[in-house]
Order: C-alpha cells, then structure tokens, then sequence
C-alpha cells in the first residue's frame, strides 16, 4: 500500500472518523449526557486503521478500554456505537455495556474489555478457532503497554507460540498505564524485545507513522495468514487525552501535551505525507473531511433522541432468571 | 470531633498506622501516580485519591506504584504478609479480583490453615464496589459475598466515615488477610471521625437505628437505603431497626438473632447477590437458628440475578432502592 488512491482514501476515513469521534464525545462528555466512563483513543488512529485495513469481517480482533479507535477500523456502524455509548436500546450491545464493552461479532469484533489484560487470552482462542477449522483467519489482539505486563499477555504469548496460532500481538504504547509512565512499569527494553523473548517476531514502529504501522501489520498478518505462526508490533503514539474523561493529568507537563498536537498527529503526518506524494488531493481529503463530521453529528444526534432501554430489558439475555 | 468523609478517614487510617508501624506498606497502581511520566509525582493519591500524600511522608519504599499486574500485586502482599511485612494492597476495582484469585483464595486465604498455623498472613487488600456510576459490567460488582464464603478471609464493608477509620486500623492489625470493600458512591459521605486512632473489633455489629417491628439488616451502601426507609415507615407507624454488621467475616449473628427475636420479622437488603449472596446468607442463619420467632417470610431485596446493566434506567433499575425495601416491608406486613 502506499500509492492505490482508493485504499489510502479508505485509510483516512477510518483515521478521520476516529478522530471525530473521539473529539465530539471529549465535548458532549461535558453536557453529562454520557453515562459512565469513557476513554479516548485520539492520537492513536494510525495504528488500528494500519492494523484493520488488513483484515477481513471475518478476521477478529480483541480491544481494551479504550477500544472506540479499534471498533470503528473494524467497521462497527457508528451510529450504534454512539448510541451505546450514550446507553440507548438502538446500541451495539442494546445499551447494555457502554463503552468499554462495545462489541460486534458480524464484524469480527470480539469487545471492547474493561480489564486491562482481558483479551489476549480471549483472542488466541479466536485464532484457535481459525486453526481448528482450518480457515485462513486471523485473531488480532489490542493491548497497551499497560497490559503488557500482564500475566495473562504472557501466558497468551507463549501459548500463541507452542500452538503456531493465526495471531497478531498489537501493543499500543500510548506512554502511560493510566497515571504510570511505560518507562517506569515496563521493566523490559522495549515490549517488542520481550516479545521476542518469548520466541515470536517483534518489531517496534513508531505508532504515528501510518506508513510504518501498515507495513509491519502487513507482514505479521500474511505471516499468520498462511500459518506461519503469531507475531508481535510495539507501536508507539502518545495519547491526546487523560487515561479517562475528567483526568486532571497531573502526571503529564504542559508542554507535553502541547507538543503532542503539533508533532505527534498522525492525521496530520499521514496528510502532509499523502498531499507531497500527490496521490491523493487536499479536495479529497477535506471532502472526506465533511462526510465524516456530517456522520459524527448525525450519529450523536440520533443517540441523543433514540429511546433508553426499559425495565422489561433488565431481565433479557441473562442465563437463568430468578 | 471533626466531620470527615470516608476517603478522609481512610487517609487518617492509613497515615496513623504507617506511623505506628514500619511494617506496614502500600502497594497497587497509582496509589502515588505520575512516576515515568513528564508531570508531577503522587498525581493521583490512589484510583479515588485516598492515599494522596503518603508517599510524600512514606517515601516509594513504603507506598508504592505498580505495574498493572493484579496477580503479581496480591501474591507480592501475601509473600511479604508471610514473611514479615504488613502489606496494603490496593485494587482499584473488586471486578478486577478475577485477575487475581487465584493468590487470594489459594494462596493467602490457606496460609495459617494450610501450614498447621505456622504462618501469619497479616495483609489488607483495599478495593471498590458497588454499582450506580453507569461503570457498567467489570466495574461495577460488590462481590463481597464469595470472598465471604471463603474460609481464612476476614470480609469488612463500613458505611461511615466513622466505621471506616476504626476498621481499617483494625485490619491492619489483624493477623490474617482481610479484604476492606469500600463502596464508590460512599467516598464523600461524612461524619464526625476523631482525629486520634482508634480499632472498632470485627464481628460487631452496629444497630444503626432501634425498632421494634422490623428488623432490617443491611450491608455498606444499602445500610444508608434501609435508614431512609426505615424513616418513611416510622411516618407509617411501622418501628424498624436497622442493623449494618459491618463485617460479614467474622459475621456477629447475636445481635442479628436478638433483634429479630425482638421484633420477629427480617428483611435483608444486600447489593451483593440474588443467588448465594449476603442476603441468603442472614436469610439462612435467621431460618435455621431464629426460626421460633419469626412471625412471617423472610424478605431478600437484592438486585436481580443479571450482570450489572450500564444503561441509566436498567441500572437504576438494578440497584435495591427505598421504594423496593418500603415495598418488602409492606409485603412482610401485609399494609
């Protein structure tokens, strides 16, 4: 990829769309519409989109906390997912989980997860699934670099690699495990070397490049395509906002923050890289522009004025009722 | 005496006991905050800010930050609880336990037992609970309930700012693993606390309010529903007594079977669960050790047995609200 109009058209869409998103419930957060606890993924666009482009419907993936990003490259509808996040019966999950559990099957996505650490393990079995039944899927597991120390990322390396799983280890360093540096709590060089440590391939991409993320998904992904076993991408992208919405960020200096919004968008690098190479035009881009915030405003519209599940909902899809 | 809330009264708890004792340490994520970051250091004070500023008088030997590796946190406290030290481990929410059981209930919770009552397991695990804050299915449980059925565990819940000092400093002390569940939507809630320490004993109930027609027994949150409505029935004429136990292990059965011996009705409201919850739990002892006096069924007003909802009115719904226990009572009654 690099040249096709139509692919790079696509990729900035998802990016755009992300991003819109994420800025317009940063805003209506505020109006106290939005129940709950909401962690933002701007900043970080370039690395589920670069992932996600690669993968089919009918490839997986398991997301975090901060799983809008992965939901919408995945190609969740975004007007269920913002009804979900403002807890309407139209949503995703029928207002059920919120935003840190979105999740849609049909499109490969097996939820946003509220425990950090959560999905590796459920994400290898998507790719034992893949194996088993002899297709040529693909499990694609999101982490940060919070849960790369978890025991259960471990535990899903390893066996990801004794059992050769159709999988990808994507680790997300957006710089912080909630208010705790990653140069503080990751112990290791880097979480792409203690990847390699546990026998899979790893390299580490700078997280804000698109170009860069593309290409090593790519590989890793054909790699597990044709049965080659899992492999590991340490992307690292600071993350524009707190570790939720109303994190003061005492733990991050002013300057940081400012200097991340003028070197560390990857909108921005993937625009200027896009426009020079002439492969695309500033027309383009600044229409997709306008088709996303038209998008945006009438998905929050619509899950302002969509119905709140009710009581008779309550009891629904629960195992056994008493 | 000084009116503090609850998160305050944890502060004072754990800030006295550090003093008193070398031993005792904190551990958990963010209990300080802001290390390997480009801001300030103690940047949070813990998820809830109840541990703010101790690690400027404690120093990161005493309160310290830790990966997000719960597993690691709760063995690390064990290990150092068996060997000498008197470790608090924070977690910030109790759903996250199911990362970690496995060091709880194998591991600390056997210790004494297990090795002929030759170790001591002297560690306070710190955690949330509780729904109401639209945190939705893995923040949001009480869960107290299956640590309570757990031999070696001790299992405190407080619902005041008073409770909660005087608990806290209690379960340092203790010589076994106790897990301190502290209810979310309690944090501001405040009373007059002394400043000077003070122990309240485990397995003592509080009678929050005498009756003498109703007797209502209720844990954390939902001691704060039964005491409104226990005021809407007294304008009905109906006497209630509430009782909070305040710790469900060691449980105080005495006070429990004696108001009910007095009043000869029982109701529980429990956050914890529908189906072998806290509720079941005083349901059963009533039934089996107070069984001559009861004058009626035994009424559990407990959520529904569905993981916890995250839309407003589904959640609402969930949660055992005034109305449901003035409703149970009325039930009981027959009003």
């Amino acid at each position: 990829m690099g040249s096709d109009k139509n692919e790079l058209l696509d990729a900035y869409r998802r990016m755009k769309s992300i991003r819109e998103f994420e800025e317009r419930i940063h805003i209506e957060n505020t109006t106290g519409e939005i129940p709950g606890f909401v962690h933002l993924y701007a900043g970080q666009e370039a690395i589920a989109t670069a992932v996600c482009m690669h993968l089919r419907d009918s490839d997986y993936i398991g997301s975090t906390h901060r799983g809008h990003g992965h939901s919408i490259a995945k190609g969740c509808d975004i007007n269920a997912m913002m009804a979900e996040i403002y807890g309407k019966k139209t949503g995703l999950c029928a207002g059920k989980g919120g935003s840190m559990h979105i999740a849609d099957f049909e499109k490969g996505m097996l939820g946003a997860n509220a425990i950090v650490g959560g999905n590796p393990p459920l994400v290898i079995g998507a790719a034992l699934t893949a194996k088993v039944q002899g297709t040529d899927g693909v499990a694609v597991s999101f982490s940060g670099d919070g849960a790369s120390n978890q025991g259960t990322t471990f535990e899903s390396m390893n066996m990801a690699i004794v059992l050769q799983l159709p999988v990808v280890f994507i680790f997300e360093n957006n710089g912080y495990g909630e208010g705790t540096g990653c140069d503080y709590a990751v112990g290791a060089e880097s979480i792409a070397r203690r990847a390699e440590g546990f026998g899979l391939p790893a390299v580490q991409v700078d997280g804000t490049d698109f170009f860069a993320v593309e290409a090593a998904a790519k590989e890793a992904i054909n790699r597990a395509r044709m049965g080659q076993g899992p492999s590991a991408i340490e992307a690292v992208a600071m993350r524009f906002y707190g570790h939720f919405e109303g994190d003061p960020q005492a733990y991050r200096s002013a300057e940081e923050l400012t200097q991340l919004r003028e070197t560390g968008d990857c909108l921005k690098i993937f625009r200027d890289r896009v426009e020079a190479d002439k492969h695309v035009t500033k027309a383009d881009l600044d229409q997709i522009d306008q088709e996303v915030m038209s998008l945006i405003d009438s998905a929050v519209n619509a899950a302002r004025e969509a119905d709140f599940p009710t009581k008779d909902d309550l009891l629904t899809d629960v195992y056994v009722s008493y | 005496m000084t009116q503090k809330t609850i998160r305050e009264a944890l502060n004072d708890a754990l800030r006295q006991e550090m003093r008193r004792d070398n031993n005792v340490i904190i551990l958990g994520e963010d209990v300080a905050g802001g290390h390997g970051g480009t801001g300030v250091i103690d940047a949070y004070g813990g998820p809830l800010g109840v541990t703010k500023g101790l690690i400027g008088e404690f120093g990161a030997n005493r309160v310290i930050d830790t990966p997000i590796t719960e597993s690691a946190i709760m063995g690390a406290a064990a290990g150092a609880a068996a060997t000498g030290l008197r470790p608090i481990a924070e977690l910030m929410f109790v759903d996250f336990m199911g990362v970690c059981f496995d060091q709880i209930f194998n591991q600390a919770a056997k210790f004494r037992y297990m090795f002929g009552g030759k170790t001591r397991t002297p560690m306070v695990i710190r955690t949330t609970i509780g729904a109401g804050m639209r945190t939705a299915a893995q923040h949001s449980q009480c869960l107290y309930h299956m640590f309570t059925s757990v031999p070696g565990l001790k299992c405190v819940m407080p619902s005041n700012a008073y409770d909660a000092k005087g608990l806290l400093i209690e379960a340092i002390r203790d010589d076994d693993p106790v897990i301190f569940f502290e209810n979310k939507l309690l944090y501001d809630h405040a009373c007059d606390v002394p400043d000077e320490s003070y122990a309240i004993p485990f397995g003592e109930a509080n009678v929050v309010r005498e009756g003498r027609d109703i007797t209502i027994v209720a844990f954390s949150r939902m001691v704060h529903i039964a005491e409104e409505a226990a005021k809407t029935l007294a304008s009905e004429g109906i006497s209630v007594e509430v009782i909070d136990p305040r710790t469900t292990s060691p449980l105080d059965e005495e006070t429990i079977l004696e108001s009910v011996e007095k009043t000869g009705r029982l109701v529980v409201v429990d956050e914890s669960a529908a189906r072998c919850g806290m509720a079941a739990d005083i349901a059963g002892l009533v039934a089996e050790k107070g069984f001559s006096s009861l004058k009626g069924p035994i009424i559990q007003i407990t959520p529904p047995h569905t993981p916890v909802p995250f839309s407003p009115p589904l959640e609402d719904a969930y949660i055992p609200t005034v109305a449901a226990v003035v409703a149970g009572v009325h039930r009981l009654l027959k009003v």
